[in-house]
């Protein structure tokens, strides 16, 4: 995938259809690709890289990218192209300005996986069909490709790119039994202390770098209300834990319906913090109440939250926190 | 328990002039009375009030008022602004003195100055100035070229006057951006006003205002002929600590706070450009 | 030097954390990809010595991430300031590795130097530093780099894991006296560790990082490296969040803050990161404009203005955190990777 990738984008760069390739660079190790602009055919034969390890989600990168001169290449899979129309929908992104290749995925490893699988000092990973090969500075490690998957892709919601100029291979379908909702389900069905005991625990590892907001596509604010020093709130750690706590909440207030459930979020966060759990919360909701909706299925859309029909569910349905 | 530089003294503001639309100077005294601290020209102290905020000020008092200390502060933010607010008998949190002072009682001494200020700019120069006027008989003589958007925007206007003006060993020269009803003096930019004035070339320079001020006038000094060593300024980049720790007032290697806010230029052309 | 088996590890933890309060790595129990982290030692906590390196750093426990440093009450006109500082309690942080350690160093440069920052020397004086020599380092480890030996950690105690053994050995008074507290320990030849350190640097040799360069930096290159064209691309990925920062041994830049509680005002200080794009921000202007002035300001700072300013010595202490923290995989190694190319 990846050759044909770097070949189809050099012709469309000889060509002059596009005038940059947004994607992902060769890192130190096998599993650490950083997003990367590559300007020339040359660029793209030293350092442009597809591979287990492509988890990042280059959506929101193109806020920049679409406003410069000439069109940028985006190589999209499935969950990054939810992201985009979302942006599109959101006019952040200037769609002419973008030329997409849509490409398939099977899943995305994370590196924290693999270790926490067993395999310390990494050297070298190869992929065998349903299991990974881990060469380590300890030996060989073989492992279940599933365990070390990245969260978001062990329920992934859709195999389908949403927006696409072009398509490498087949595209695939949305995946209704991907089962995201079961671990929502078990917060729900807890007492609201248990809960709140959880999601205490869990928010009080947070060190407020502000990784899941600033990677988040949904949070393309020109200023945000926690950098905001009239707010009251604005961003670091504070004297109070308590305001700790409410920041993801908010966060998750502020995406809610225009989530595209990307996992972003989740991945990114260096305490391991299950963020995208708040999130999907919010999607299964908006589900419930309004009929199945998923922010970023099609450009242009209205989140039920921001539009009203007749048929819209009582509020005090919602008041009573979704018991119908 | 230990001295803690970051734990402030209580300051009372004992007096509020108006000295421009925007610009308040504020006399500050401790709790007894007396001054809070001891400084040298130049040197800043930083200002809180407790629920606002802290921020670094010049002390444009000099040294040799025994009495307090007056800060020239003028209004653009969020804490300049609550302090424009306070009335007589407001207190403030005050701890200083921090940074390099102008080097008063080793270079400059004996030599021939020549001050540079626009605006707000004149704030930290004033101490020198004074400093140097009341100290007269270990350097030579004042030149004073101060500039403002409009006559109304000279800080301490009745000082200038009264007191700069009639000193026989200062000798001032006034402008202002653009002209103006019952202003009969010169109107124009800082940069080529000096440019116009040609000064002695012996003199040692001391400029401080906003950066493009002093980028043109520095170019135009240079043209005239002064060298990058005989010019100073100071600096003033966001601050938290004022002791070279908190790690956000570095030019290169350099913090502001400590190895600054007093720069020669022949210092600052070695570091980036990043101001 | 003495030594305790390692199964009997717990009843040295119990004599500790009689007269003092013992922190040590624990795995966390829900999920075992998030990592060791630093844990308060009861008698459920179990120590993981598998763990290379806890995911936050050690500088935690003299630079806390917030630390409230003074109230003031405000009545009408009137200010009051009370001092809360209070004597720190004796500690004992147990496990440090030898990169955390010697991050410490690091922190001491700017926390000690005069005038001397009260809050972090009074932690300082309180806590003993135990480490624990890396018998299993990663991938990502690159301490030797700048002249840190995982081998022999420092520390007020070293110790290191042989087997079902652990073998410790007092470097300071504060060890010492540590070490005599626990009668529990046994003497041995003090050569005992030997044996450990050399499969240690047979190991360290294996490390594919050992070999990065530092050639290319110090105080003496400030101008050729800030000018440097490759900041524009190192840095053009970078969201500009303050992960690399958080989890850094070495950064220390921190925030004041005033926190109003309706009936008084604390003062705060927290962790600030330079990659924050309000980190300069003035009413008056931002000398950091882009985020690649600030990416640019916090390599700079490890590789060049540190430096300048401590005898030529590094402000990075090769954990390998930020490789592993980065939401977009970009830290100092790839950096200092593509400027020594330039170098070159």
């Amino acid at each position: 995938m990846q050759d044909t990738m770097k070949k189809r984008a050099s012709e469309l760069l000889a060509d002059g259809t596009i005038a940059r390739v947004l994607g992902w660079k060769n890192g130190e190790f096998v599993y650490d690709p950083t997003p990367a602009v590559f300007d020339s055919a040359e660029e793209l034969e030293e350092g442009f890289v597809y591979h287990d390890f492509c988890g990042n989600n280059l959506s929101k990168y193109l806020i920049k990218l679409s406003r410069l001169e000439g069109k940028t290449l985006v190589f999209l899979k499935p969950c990054d192209s939810y992201s985009f129309n979302q942006l599109l929908t959101e006019h952040r992104i200037i769609r002419e300005n973008v030329y997409i290749i849509g490409i398939p995925c099977d899943g995305k490893l994370d590196p924290d996986f693999v270790r926490a699988s067993g395999a310390e000092g990494i050297l070298g990973i190869t992929t065998d069909g349903d299991t990974i090969v881990v060469d380590t500075m300890y030996g060989n490690v073989t492992l279940q490709k599933n365990a070390c998957l990245l969260e978001r892709c062990r329920n992934c919601k859709s195999h389908q790119v949403m927006v696409y100029d072009e398509i490498l291979g087949e595209n695939g379908e949305i995946n209704e039994a991907c089962g995201r909702f079961d671990e929502v389900e078990k917060l729900e069905s807890m007492t609201s202390d248990e809960r709140y005991a959880f999601w205490r625990n869990e928010l009080s590892r947070c060190i407020r770098c502000n990784a899941c907001r600033n990677i988040c596509p949904a949070c393309s604010c020109e200023m945000c209300v926690f950098d905001n020093p009239a707010s009251g709130v604005s961003q670091k750690a504070a004297a109070d834990s308590f305001e700790e706590n409410m920041f993801h909440i908010i966060r998750a207030f502020h995406v809610a319906g225009r989530c595209t459930d990307c996992g972003e979020c989740s991945r990114v966060c260096p305490q391991h913090i299950p963020l995208h759990l708040l999130n999907r919360k919010f999607i299964k909701d908006i589900n419930t109440f309004y009929g199945e909706y998923q922010a970023g299925a099609e450009a242009g859309s209205r989140s039920p939250l921001v539009n009203f029909t007749q048929d819209d569910c009582e509020p005090n349905i919602v008041c009573k926190g979704g018991s119908k | 328990m230990r001295e803690e530089m970051l734990i402030p003294k209580i300051g009372v503001v004992t007096d509020i002039r108006i000295d421009t639309p925007d610009v308040k100077t504020f006399r500050v005294v401790g709790l007894d009375g007396k001054k809070v601290f001891e400084h040298m020209p130049g040197q800043c102290a930083m200002l809180s009030i407790p629920g606002v905020g802290e921020g670094m000020f010049s002390i444009t008092s000099s040294p040799t008022n025994t009495e307090f200390m007056e800060f020239s502060i003028k209004k653009c933010g969020c804490l300049t602004s609550w302090l424009h607010m306070m009335e007589v008998g407001q207190q403030v949190t005050i701890r200083g003195p921090y940074g390099k002072n102008f080097p008063v009682e080793t270079e400059l001494k004996g030599k021939n100055l020549l001050f540079i200020a626009g605006g707000i700019g004149l704030a930290p120069l004033r101490s020198v100035i004074n400093y140097c006027r009341d100290k007269h008989e270990n350097y030579g003589s004042l030149h004073i070229v101060y500039g403002s958007r409009s006559a109304d925007d000279l800080v301490d206007y009745q000082e200038i006057l009264n007191e700069w003006m009639t000193d026989e060993n200062v000798h001032v020269d006034l402008t202002i951006d653009r002209p103006q009803e019952g202003w009969d003096g010169h109107v124009g930019f800082i940069p080529s006003y000096v440019e116009e004035l040609k000064p002695d070339l012996d003199r040692t320079v001391l400029i401080c205002g906003p950066p493009i001020m002093i980028k043109f006038t520095l170019e135009g000094l240079k043209k005239l002929g002064f060298q990058e060593s005989q010019v100073y300024t100071t600096m003033e980049l966001r601050m938290k600590c004022g002791i070279g720790k908190c790690g956000r007032c570095n030019i290169g290697d350099k913090y502001v706070c400590k190895d600054g806010p007093v720069f020669r230029f022949d210092e600052l052309s070695e570091l980036p450009n990043e101001y | 030097m003495k030594k305790i088996a390692y199964s009997n590890l717990d009843v040295c933890f119990a004599a500790i954390a009689k007269t003092k309060t013992l922190y040590l790595p624990m795995a966390d129990g829900v999920d075992e990809k998030r990592g060791a982290k630093y844990t308060k030692w009861t008698p459920e906590v179990t120590y993981t010595a598998d763990a290379v390196n806890t995911v936050r750093s050690a500088k935690d426990f003299f630079f806390p991430q917030v630390e409230r440093m003074t109230n003031f009450k405000v009545d009408g006109k009137k200010i009051e300031i009370e001092d809360i500082r209070k004597e720190c309690e004796d500690f004992v942080v147990f496990g440090v590795r030898a990169c955390d350690a010697a991050s410490f160093d690091i922190l001491d440069s700017v926390y000690l130097a005069e005038p001397i920052d009260s809050y972090y020397q009074n932690r300082r004086e309180h806590g003993v530093v135990v480490t624990m020599a890396c018998t299993k380092p990663s991938e990502t480890c690159f301490c030797s780099v700048f002249g840190i030996d995982a081998a022999r950690p420092a520390g007020d105690v070293t110790c290191w894991r042989d087997g079902d053994l652990v073998l410790l050995q007092a470097n300071t008074e504060k060890g010492e006296a540590l070490l005599l507290e626990l009668p529990m320990l046994e003497d041995t030849a003090e050569n005992a560790a030997d044996k450990v350190i050399a499969s240690i640097e047979t190991m360290l040799e294996k490390l594919p990082l050992k070999d990065l360069s530092t050639d290319a930096f110090g105080g003496d290159k400030l101008m050729k490296l800030f000018d440097s064209e490759k900041w524009a691309d190192l840095s053009e990925a970078c969201l500009g969040c303050g992960t690399c920062t958080f989890v850094c041994p070495t950064c220390q830049c921190y925030d004041i803050r005033d926190y109003d509680t309706g009936h008084g005002v604390q003062r705060f200080r927290c962790w600030d990161s330079c990659m924050y794009w309000e980190f300069t921000k003035t009413a008056g202007g931002q000398p950091r404009p882009t985020q690649l002035e600030r990416f640019r300001q916090r390599f700079m700072h490890k590789l060049v203005y540190y430096p300048a300013n401590n005898d030529g010595k590094f402000g990075c202490v090769g954990c390998g955190r930020c490789m592993k923290s980065c939401p977009i995989s970009m830290n100092i190694v790839k950096v200092m990777k593509t400027l020594e190319e330039e170098h070159e």
